[in-house]
């Protein structure tokens, strides 16, 4: 609603270091308060006059997050003629990104596409000679800003939304027919039974907001396992990877013993590779234990390279690997592709239910080692870290209404506890139902209605 | 018909109201209670207030209506008070928000009962007569002529047709041309609608059997009772007057053979057999839906209800039907108590015509018609609360449109009222209209105890609500605001006498300082537990402490729900100028700017609601109307 205080990058995402976050609405100088801190650690901002810039620092609580300017355009003297604030980020873009959730956690809204256009405007602020380019703007925003929503959930997040969303709508639906129709639909003990779904559904969500937190990956490295029979070229790649490397970080002992993990760059991208020591004994020693390997390491990773000898048909090995990787982020290099190759791309497909990435490599030349770069980029960086800021926006709204879904199911689970009555369950369950719903831009309508009327035979 | 009107008669009225039914009376008696002559149109005065098929008012969400429909002056909870035969109130183990009350009618007496309050009603006159056409001059409604040629010139006409227009009740093979219960159906209102621009379409319902009270075995069955205290439905009724001997329903269930029989004979049922062309509703199936949809259902629930305490006629509640009167027989016998029952009426389907609701305002007037309106299930809706509500509404609207004034539109904050007529009109429903609590986003606030809070003074404004009535609400408010702010304020400390108090209710001890309000939220204390700590507070009616209650226990979910109010209200207040041209709007989507134009919202938070119109459509929406007022140097707000 208008006056509510909204947040968003300003600012182009890219290299150069500088990124703006702007928040816009009656209490924008009480929030940016919060989480502004001077050089003696004071929170000051509430006695600086209008359009005065400041130094300080961003803190979320006590931890000093970045060093920034600061500025203040009090209403109705600014561009949507309500309390704006500038936050000047130095960090780049993960740190931008950071104070963006800071300033959202402490009350702000993330911008709807074009919003603060539209507040200048209604705020009279834009010439009405500009209200048709003003409409065009927020039409073009948001229609963009669907397709890139739909653009980064790959077909699998996709679905999983979907079908988590199916079973909210569920209960809610179950819930709804016993309100309306009492003496078919009994909740006895439902309670109980609806907690532990939705701590199903919440192990979930943790982990979809993980898979959206790629502020770890690049803090942290993305935990990458090089899996595939003997003999394919792990260890070459291994070899590409290391002499790749601008720096190898660190050779951290594991907790079994032959877990070695060794940290590299490549193209820009902090990989910790996994059980490397053991691939390199592996292509010593020839022994079929690629299996049993992945296995053991596929379940943690983030990031699967699934290597191929490409001269070769597919063996019951490569088979059983590829069953144990389903579900997991997986790139799979058809090495070899100087010796003639038999596999292709079509032949792997069909393995992955058609959704894999598959390209030629060469361990040995390097051929393909671009292409891979840009690969795991794109997986988890949507493209590009710097590049495309509108994508990096629609990604923060996504992992913004995915613990707007979370924190709502943690209601239910109160009210669950508290002995609410079921009826305030579903007040809370359409609430997650509805965020999950602006990720994949589905609109609610009357779901619930049709819900109750297909799942459950109501009576008369 | 003929068109020598020469010697026909003339009459001048101030309203006229098509039909008698549930939505008819209520409009008819607000027209009349509001001081302007008004005739009432059926085609037999002794189907008035008729029940041809459940035996019941109220319900889930229907409940609701009737208690609000009450607290704005309307009749019928205060005619299911006088001749109820069985008293419940659902959802007791649910929240505040859901209970719901349900009473059984005495079918015959509920319509006698109506029919005495109309005939005595000042103003109002009863006619019984099929209207076939209505006289509209420049997009004014100036009257209607009825079948045997007489003219009425009126300033309103209120239509509450029902499921009378061009009815055909089918019974397998059987088709006969008559409204429900074999009485006569309009055949030419449907023409002359069309004739003068209205959109007509055509929905289904249905009803089950009647069966001989002697022939059942109720022995095999579970009885229902009604509630040991009987809550009334209207807040005019005195509780004390309501307490009475009551009636029992009974309970059974179909089985594997019914389903059996049903499944054998489906191509025998004009809806599988495709001779029934209208929309049936999802939620009130026929049991051969049932079967068909859910088909892994193995047993579904029969109730057996009487008819009124005159009459041995049963009614078989989850057993509608349009199978051949054959199939019926065999199917109901299969049927634990019903073996050897007899039929004395059978299960049938209904056809009939309504309209595209889409064609009204919230006012329930036409938007192309002044002085026309419509309510009840013509409007597309289904039960006869819904067709209540609406027909209070649109009698009181065509009263405000002859003195001049606003009409009354409840928005979906104030009431199931509102929601039910938003829907109607702004919603594309392709199947008779049944409320239910899950269309009321904001139910926790539109609770059947609070429709008096919620909705007297609206009532009392139009001049249906007495200044008494409004003044005893006004009395509760306050004494429930004292309330309130007591408990609040009420320190409880952590005395021995205090923690023995909580011990003996098993409750945990107190560690610091508390209130009674506190206190209150516990769920292992009751209002009344705490007179054990509070003993000198006043008595206060029972009506007043639930209210004190509910109001602190739900304190937190209520000032949610009525900060998310806030914001709806500010969307309903930005109004979308009549003469707006969608098609100025070129950054709307193509769908947005069509349903836009079908459905012609007059606020931008009705527009939000409009299947197909997005939230950015809506702020395109926003920018428009503001550039729209400024240029035409109007102010927004």
């Amino acid at each position: 609603m208008i006056n509510d205080t909204i947040a968003a990058i300003a600012t182009a995402l890219n290299d150069s270091g500088i990124g703006i976050i702007r928040i816009s609405g009656d209490d924008s100088i009480k929030i940016a308060d919060k989480i502004f801190v001077n050089k003696e650690k004071e929170h000051v901002l509430l006695s600086f006059l209008s359009h005065t810039i400041h130094y300080g620092f961003i803190v979320d609580n006590d931890e000093i997050i970045d060093e920034v300017m600061i500025s203040i355009m009090k209403a109705p003297n600014s561009f949507t003629k309500e309390n704006v604030v500038e936050i000047n980020c130095h960090g780049g873009v993960l740190i931008c990104k950071k104070v963006l959730e800071i300033v959202l956690k402490n009350g702000a809204r993330l911008s709807e596409p074009g919003e603060f256009t539209k507040r200048a405007f209604l705020n009279g602020r834009i010439d009405l000679s500009e209200a048709e380019a003003v409409m065009d703007l927020i039409s073009s925003k948001s229609n963009s800003s669907l397709k890139n929503s739909l653009k980064i959930l790959s077909g699998k997040l996709y679905n999983k939304i979907k079908s988590i969303r199916e079973s909210l709508l569920y209960e809610i639906a179950f819930i709804e027919s016993a309100l309306d129709d009492p003496e078919h639909f009994s909740l006895e003990g439902y309670g109980d039974n609806l907690a532990d779904k939705i701590n199903g559904i919440n192990s979930q969500l943790d982990s979809l907001i993980e898979s959206f937190s790629r502020g770890k990956f690049v803090k942290e490295g993305i935990s990458t396992v090089i899996v595939g029979k003997p003999n394919v070229g792990k260890s070459s790649l291994l070899n590409l990877l290391t002499r790749q490397e601008k720096a190898i970080v660190t050779d951290i002992a594991g907790t079994t013993r032959d877990v070695i993990e060794t940290s590299v760059v490549f193209h820009d991208i902090l990989l910790n590779l996994v059980d490397t020591a053991g691939i390199r004994e592996t292509d010593d020693v020839v022994e079929n234990i690629g299996v049993s390997r992945a296995k053991k390491f596929a379940m943690d990773a983030d990031l699967i390279l699934f290597m191929l000898d490409s001269s070769k048909e597919l063996s019951d090995d490569d088979k059983e690997i590829i069953s144990l990787i389903q579900d997991k982020q997986v790139i799979v290099l058809l090495n070899k592709s100087d010796l003639g190759s038999v596999l292709s791309k079509e032949t792997i497909l069909p393995y992955f239910g058609n959704q894999i990435e598959v390209i030629p490599f060469s361990a040995l030349s390097g051929d393909g080692e671009e292409i891979l770069g840009n690969l795991i980029n794109n997986m988890f960086f949507s493209g590009n870290i710097s590049a495309d800021d509108e994508l990096m926006i629609t990604k923060e709204r996504q992992a913004n209404e995915l613990s707007f879904a979370k924190n709502s199911l943690s209601l239910v689970i109160d009210s669950i506890n508290n002995c609410l009555p079921e009826d305030f369950f579903s007040i809370d369950l359409l609430n997650a139902y509805q965020a999950l719903g602006r990720i994949i831009g589905e609109e609610v309508d009357d779901d619930v209605v049709d819900e109750i009327f297909s799942k459950f035979c109501m009576g008369k | 018909m003929s068109d020598i009107t020469l010697n026909k008669l003339e009459e001048y009225v101030d309203i006229c109201v098509v039909g008698a039914g549930h939505a008819g009376c209520e409009a008819a008696l607000a027209c009349a209670r509001l001081g302007f002559n008004t005739v009432v149109f059926t085609v037999s005065v002794d189907s008035i207030a008729l029940m041809p098929c459940n035996p019941n008012i109220g319900g889930s969400s229907k409940g609701h209506l009737v208690r609000e429909l009450d607290a704005l002056g309307g009749e019928m909870g205060k005619n299911i008070d006088k001749t109820f035969i069985q008293s419940k109130m659902l959802n007791v183990s649910k929240g505040p928000a859901v209970h719901s009350l349900r009473a059984q009618a005495d079918k015959s007496d509920y319509t006698r009962s109506m029919r005495y309050t109309m005939e005595n009603q000042d103003n109002l006159t009863i006619k019984q007569a099929e209207i076939c056409k209505l006289i509209v001059e420049d997009n004014v409604v100036k009257g209607l002529m009825t079948g045997t040629g007489t003219t009425y010139y009126c300033k309103a006409v209120v239509l509450c047709t029902g499921t009378y227009l061009k009815a055909r009740c089918l019974c397998g093979e059987s088709i006969t041309h008559t409204g429900p219960g074999g009485l006569s159906a309009a055949n030419s209102l449907s023409e002359a609608l069309r004739e003068i621009g209205i959109k007509l379409r055509r929905f289904k319902t249905g009803t089950p059997a009647r069966m001989d009270k002697r022939s059942i075995d109720f022995s095999k069955m579970e009885p229902q009772y009604g509630d040991e205290r009987i809550v009334p439905f209207s807040f005019s009724t005195d509780p004390d007057s309501v307490q009475k001997e009551q009636v029992c329903c009974y309970l059974t269930y179909t089985n594997e053979k019914t389903h059996e029989i049903i499944r054998g004979n489906l191509d025998r049922s004009p809806i599988y057999a495709g001779i029934i062309e209208g929309t049936g509703p999802r939620y009130c199936p026929s049991i051969e839906d049932k079967v068909v949809r859910f088909a892994d259902k193995e047993r579904h629930q029969v109730f057996i209800e009487p008819e009124g305490l005159y009459t041995n006629e049963m009614y078989i509640g989850g057993m509608s039907s349009s199978l051949p009167e054959d199939v019926q027989l065999k199917m109901y016998r299969t049927v634990p108590g019903l073996e050897n029952c007899k039929i004395v009426r059978n299960a049938y389907a209904i056809e009939y015509d309504c309209l595209e609701p889409n064609q009204l305002k919230a006012s329930l007037e036409f938007k192309e018609i002044n002085g026309l309106f419509s309510a009840g299930q013509f409007n597309g809706s289904s039960g006869y609360e819904e067709a209540a509500a609406q027909g209070l509404i649109a009698g009181i609207n065509a009263s405000m449109y002859l003195k001049g004034k606003e009409p009354l539109v409840l928005d979906r904050s104030e009431a199931y009222i509102g929601v039910l007529i938003d829907d109607l009109v702004t919603k594309d429903n392709r199947e008779p209209y049944r409320m239910m609590t899950s269309r009321a986003e904001y139910r926790l606030l539109l609770r059947q105890d609070n429709a008096d809070l919620r909705l007297r003074k609206f009532g009392h404004e139009v001049g249906l609500v007495s200044d008494d009535d409004y003044n005893k609400t006004l009395l509760k408010e306050e004494m429930i605001a004292k309330e309130v702010e007591r408990l609040k304020s009420s320190p409880v400390g952590a005395s021995k006498e205090t923690q023995e108090f909580l011990r003996k209710h098993e409750s945990s001890e107190l560690r610091t300082a508390s209130t009674l309000a506190e206190l209150l939220c516990r769920p292992e204390l009751s209002y009344d537990d705490l007179k054990e700590i509070d003993s000198d507070r006043e008595t206060l009616p029972n009506d007043v402490i639930e209210q004190v209650c509910i109001t602190i226990r739900y304190e937190g979910y209520i000032e949610r729900q009525l900060s998310q109010v806030k914001a709806f209200k500010k969307m309903e207040k930005r109004l979308i100028p009549d003469e707006i041209d969608y098609d100025q709007v070129s950054s709307l989507r193509l769908e947005a700017r069509q349903k836009l134009k079908q459905f012609k919202p007059v606020s931008v938070g009705q527009a939000s609601r409009i299947s197909g119109v997005t939230p950015a459509d809506v702020s395109v929406l926003l920018v428009y109307i503001d550039a729209y007022n400024k240029s035409k140097g109007k102010i927004d707000e």
